[in-house]
């Protein structure tokens, strides 16, 4: 069963950028803060061939892969059309500045 | 609310194309109808030639089938001819009498094939080259008859002629013109075109008027009489002798029309509510035959429908190629020779090549090639981009081998190769993919291309080879970009220049003032858009602008290159390649510290520290900075190397103080960004040790001071630095440098090297503001001074901050 675990302040992620966080159980899951102070959390590896999705530059809801530049969906974990693939999300809120994360 | 009603007559490639773009930008805001005459979704009606040809099936060639129109809500009513439009009432009625309203209404009706006026028109067999129906009537005569005269020898009668003698016909082609193809094509180059044809079985008159077309017993068509009197026989006669623009039902509703629908530069006619694209439309006197235009109007008419206002279309120069498999030919532009124009030709009959170039005032204006087209596309592009060819006229002829990537320089032609041919090194692309992209998804342009295939995605070495596979795939429906005022990505309709321009006018100092002032399309850019508009700011308003991490790329934001596998490399910068025994402990002692795996000697003259973890970073930074080091800038859009060699310091033959000199350039020149990476070298002798032939500033000892090169490269495209100036001390060559570099930050596009930028600008320029105008350059080099001062080491001011703890956000990870 996942159970909701708090992971940081919202200030410890910088708008447009990510934290990693370290699980031993699901490995490196990347949080994404977009510019509308909204949450969200994938598995930080890339559907194309595992790059660090969470260096990437952030945009709208999406990450660009700073590997080969495949733009991944952060509420979804898909790759963007015409790049198919998809990384396992994972569901992440935001409750009194603090950020939170269901592994 | 209500949503707006659409109506788009005509379901053809220009208004479905409009569709698609107001798809992307406002896909919620109308409801929207299509009337389409023909029974099928929309097809891509260039690609008629290769299903006549028998190289592909209609089913190839669908480019939004029904499940489309169902996706994206739109109502298709195919078989249906608008006949009737009630302007008042913003209604259109089709034939059958239903109707249909609309708020805004989008005449796409293409074009009419022109029938010859002559008598026996009207008899069965005799038919255009404009649809499905016309292709299966063809496919369906050559299988019963054997005798076809096509008329008229342009692209569209010579594809038409071709397909049918691949289907079994004997075909003669009867043409008013001297010459095949004489809107495109010079005489010379028809006479060997048709030469060619002519071995593949293909009959002319060239020179001749129809007369009539006569009737045989079965009341069919049986022969053509031409004025000379001459009778060919004909079971199957094709009119391919021009189009029309097909404004009938735009001027029954009295809208205005002059050869075309008229429209402005919005594609609007001139009922406000009525825009027109395409075939049917005449946009300052021109109604374009060819698709590449249709595609610019579909933006910029789905750009006004969207009621964002920005777009104009202001016209296209166009380009064609003869889709017949085997035949290349190419030619874009005005050719017709006239005043003040020179003529650049090579003409080489017995091996079947033939280039012209047509310049005036150091530009091209037209270009024709047959046999060896390869260079077509670089030919366009200079004339699309009003390139100043003064530089390279005298290799303009024997290619650019724009082509790239080893091997395929030059002889290869595109449409040669085998689908084996890996045409993208770094993506493994082959060329069969490509051509099937291109086909199953109804690509034509390189964007798309790259998106659907990675193809000349990375590092774009081979972006010429697949522009070429683009061309002779979809023929003249290819448009290469315009390499000045293509947009900056998909989130705006502005250029780099017209970007650069509003920063600087309208001092704009972050980026979300840029996008707001401009109009961005999304609400913070993307990976192409944020690193460049944050480095235009940085560099418009040095001090003033502050520099947005998140829109740097991560080896920037980081300081460190990051590797394939997440770890990072550290390059400790090495002044003109020099060094101490007390560095180089240092960077053991580092590498041990922190089990480096890999250490190397770069191709920089400077040691990498390979597979680095990113939370160690700081720390061996600090551990450097401790040692006297800083950062290499090895992950930068800036400054990175000064090569050197030993120079008069040691060497034999040295006449200038080499290491020294680089030393100093490296010093001013720290902390400089730069639209992409900035290499500079010093030799001290024409021996040239340090390779300064290709770099971006390339300086050379000689006996009486320094010779001073620019816009050399030596990656992707070997490029040797062009002579600039030559200057007698060491001062001067860092104010020359300074100052083109400056000119250069202030003027170049993101991700343009020098070489890229002087070759868009011309020496010619760059030398006018930086060796002949001293106050000039002054003033350059005295700016890139200010933009450069109190810069701090990125890695000793991160080492401090991580020990203050102020970092973590950006360098360590969160555990649960
Ligand atoms: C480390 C080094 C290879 C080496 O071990 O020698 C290197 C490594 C990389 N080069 Fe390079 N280049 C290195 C010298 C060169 C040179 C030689 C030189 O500088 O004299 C060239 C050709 C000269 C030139 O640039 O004109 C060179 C031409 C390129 C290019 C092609 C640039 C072009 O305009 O054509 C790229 C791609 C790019 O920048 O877009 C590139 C990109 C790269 C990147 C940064 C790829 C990337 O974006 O991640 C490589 C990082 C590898 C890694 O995993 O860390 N590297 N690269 C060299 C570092 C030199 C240094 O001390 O800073
Ligand atoms: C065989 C062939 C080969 C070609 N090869 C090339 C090439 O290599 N390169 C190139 O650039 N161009 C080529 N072209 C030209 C290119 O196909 C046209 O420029 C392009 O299709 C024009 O698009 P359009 O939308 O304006 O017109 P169309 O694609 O013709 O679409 C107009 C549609 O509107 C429908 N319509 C008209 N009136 C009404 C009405 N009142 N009510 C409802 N529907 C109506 C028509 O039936 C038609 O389907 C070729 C054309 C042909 C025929
Ligand atoms: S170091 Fe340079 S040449 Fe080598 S693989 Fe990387 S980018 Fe290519
Ligand atoms: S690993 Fe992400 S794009 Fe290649």
């Amino acid at each position: 069963m996942s159970d909701w675990k708090k992971i940081c302040a919202l200030t410890d992620i910088p708008q447009l950028g990510s934290r990693v966080v370290k699980s031993e159980e699901h490995g490196d899951i990347a949080i994404f803060r977009t510019s509308e102070d909204e949450i969200f959390a994938v598995h930080d590896k890339c559907p194309h061939k595992q790059g660090p999705l969470s260096q990437g530059i952030v945009h709208g809801r999406q990450v660009t892969c700073p590997l080969h530049s495949w733009k991944i969906n952060l509420d979804s974990g898909e790759a963007q059309a015409p790049d198919a693939g998809c990384t396992k999300s994972f569901a992440a809120k935001l409750e009194n500045g603090e950020v939170w994360l269901s592994i | 609310m209500d949503k707006l009603k659409l109506v788009l007559v005509g379901n053809g490639m220009a208004g479905v194309r409009t569709l698609e773009e107001l798809r992307k930008i406002a896909p919620d805001m109308y409801d929207i109808t299509v009337f389409g005459a023909e029974p099928h979704p929309n097809y891509n009606r260039i690609m008629l030639s290769p299903v006549l040809a028998g190289e592909m099936s209609i089913q190839d060639i669908i480019l939004n089938d029904l499940g489309w129109y169902k996706d994206n809500g739109i109502n298709l009513i195919t078989s249906r001819k608008i006949v009737k439009i009630n302007r008042k009432a913003r209604k259109v009625f089709a034939e059958d009498g239903s109707e249909a309203e609309y708020d805004r209404l989008l005449l796409a009706t293409g074009s009419n094939p022109f029938i010859l006026p002559v008598p026996g028109k009207d008899l069965p067999g005799v038919i255009a080259y404009r649809d499905i129906a016309d292709t299966d009537a063809m496919i369906e005569a050559a299988r019963q008859y054997k005798h076809a005269v096509v008329v008229g020898a342009g692209l569209l009668g010579l594809e038409a002629a071709n397909g049918l003698i691949l289907r079994g016909m004997s075909v003669t082609v009867v043409h008013l013109g001297e010459w095949i193809m004489e809107r495109q094509l010079d005489r010379t180059a028809a006479n060997m075109m048709q030469k060619a044809l002519e071995a593949r079985g293909m009959q002319f008159r060239l020179a001749a008027h129809t007369a009539e077309l006569v009737q045989g017993e079965s009341g069919r068509v049986c022969a053509l009489k031409l004025k000379s009197g001459e009778t060919l026989p004909a079971d199957l006669v094709v009119m391919a002798a021009g189009i029309r623009p097909n404004t009938a039902l735009a001027e029954s509703a009295g809208i205005h029309c002059n050869r075309g629908i008229v429209v402005n530069d919005t594609m609007q006619t001139f009922d406000p509510r009525i825009y027109a694209v395409g075939e049917c439309a005449n946009h300052r006197g021109i109604a374009y035959g060819l698709v590449a235009p249709l595609f610019e109007q579909a933006k910029v008419a789905a750009n006004h429908l969207a009621m964002y206002g920005i777009g104009r279309y202001q016209g296209s120069v166009t380009s064609t190629k003869l889709k017949v498999t085997g035949i290349d030919v190419f030619s874009a532009g005005d050719f017709s020779g006239g005043e003040g124009t020179e003529d650049i030709v090579l003409s080489d009959p017995s091996a079947g090549v033939y280039k012209r170039v047509v310049v005036k005032d150091d530009r091209i204006i037209g270009a024709v090639a047959y046999g060896d087209t390869a260079d077509g596309s670089w030919y366009f592009q200079m004339l699309k981009d009003g390139q100043n060819i003064a530089d390279i006229r005298d290799h303009l002829l024997f290619g650019k081998s724009h082509l790239g990537d080893a091997g395929h320089k030059g002889q290869n032609q595109a449409a040669s190769l085998p689908d084996t041919a890996e045409i993208c090194g770094c993506n493994g692309v082959c060329k069969g993919t490509i051509v099937k992209a291109i086909k199953e998804n109804g690509l034509f342009t390189l964007d798309d291309v790259r998106k659907h295939t990675k193809a000349s995605s990375s590092c774009g070495s081979c972006t010429g080879l697949v522009e070429q596979i683009i061309a002779s795939t979809v023929g003249g429906a290819y448009t290469p970009a315009d390499s000045n005022n293509k947009a900056v990505c998909g989130c705006t309709e502005h250029s780099h220049g017209e970007v650069r321009k509003a920063i600087r006018e309208q001092h704009l100092i972050d980026i979300p003032s840029v996008m707001r002032t401009l109009d961005w399309k999304t609400p913070n850019g993307c990976a192409s858009c944020r690193p460049a508009l944050n480095y235009y700011l940085i560099s418009t308003w040095p001090h003033e602008a502050k520099d947005d991490a998140q829109s740097r790329f991560i080896n920037e934001r980081a300081h460190a290159n990051i590797q394939k596998d997440g770890t990072y490399s550290v390059v400790p910068r090495m002044l003109g390649g020099l060094t101490t025994p007390d560095e180089l402990r240092a960077i053991a002692d580092a590498a041990d510290k922190f089990k480096v795996p890999t250490v190397k000697v770069t191709g920089g003259q400077r040691i990498d520290l390979l597979g680095v973890k990113k939370d160690d970073l700081p720390r061996i930074w600090a551990d450097l900075s401790k040692a006297g080091m800083v950062s290499g800038h090895a992950y930068g859009k800036s400054i990175r190397t000064v090569k050197t060699c030993v120079g008069a310091e040691h060497c034999r033959f040295g006449t200038q103080r080499s290491m020294d000199m680089g030393v100093k350039l490296e010093k001013m020149l720290f902390g400089m960004y730069s639209p992409h990476k900035v290499k500079l070298a010093v030799s001290g002798c024409p021996r040239n040790c340090a390779e300064a032939g290709i770099k971006d500033v390339g300086v050379i000892g000689v006996d009486s001071g320094y010779e001073l090169y620019v816009a050399g490269n030596g990656g992707i495209k070997t490029e040797v630095a062009q002579f600039f100036c030559k200057v007698k001390t060491d001062e001067e060559v860092m104010e020359y440098s300074a100052a083109f570099l400056q000119l250069y930050r202030e003027e170049g596009y993101y991700l343009e090297r020098t070489v890229h930028y002087v070759q868009r600008v011309g020496l010619e320029y760059v030398k006018s503001k930086v060796v002949e105008d001293a106050a000039n350059r002054k003033a350059l080099a005295e700016r890139l001074i200010y933009a450069l001062q109190d810069y701090k080491d990125p890695w000793f001011e991160r080492s401090t901050l991580a020990e203050q703890g102020t970092l973590r956000a950006a360098y360590e990870d969160i555990t649960v």
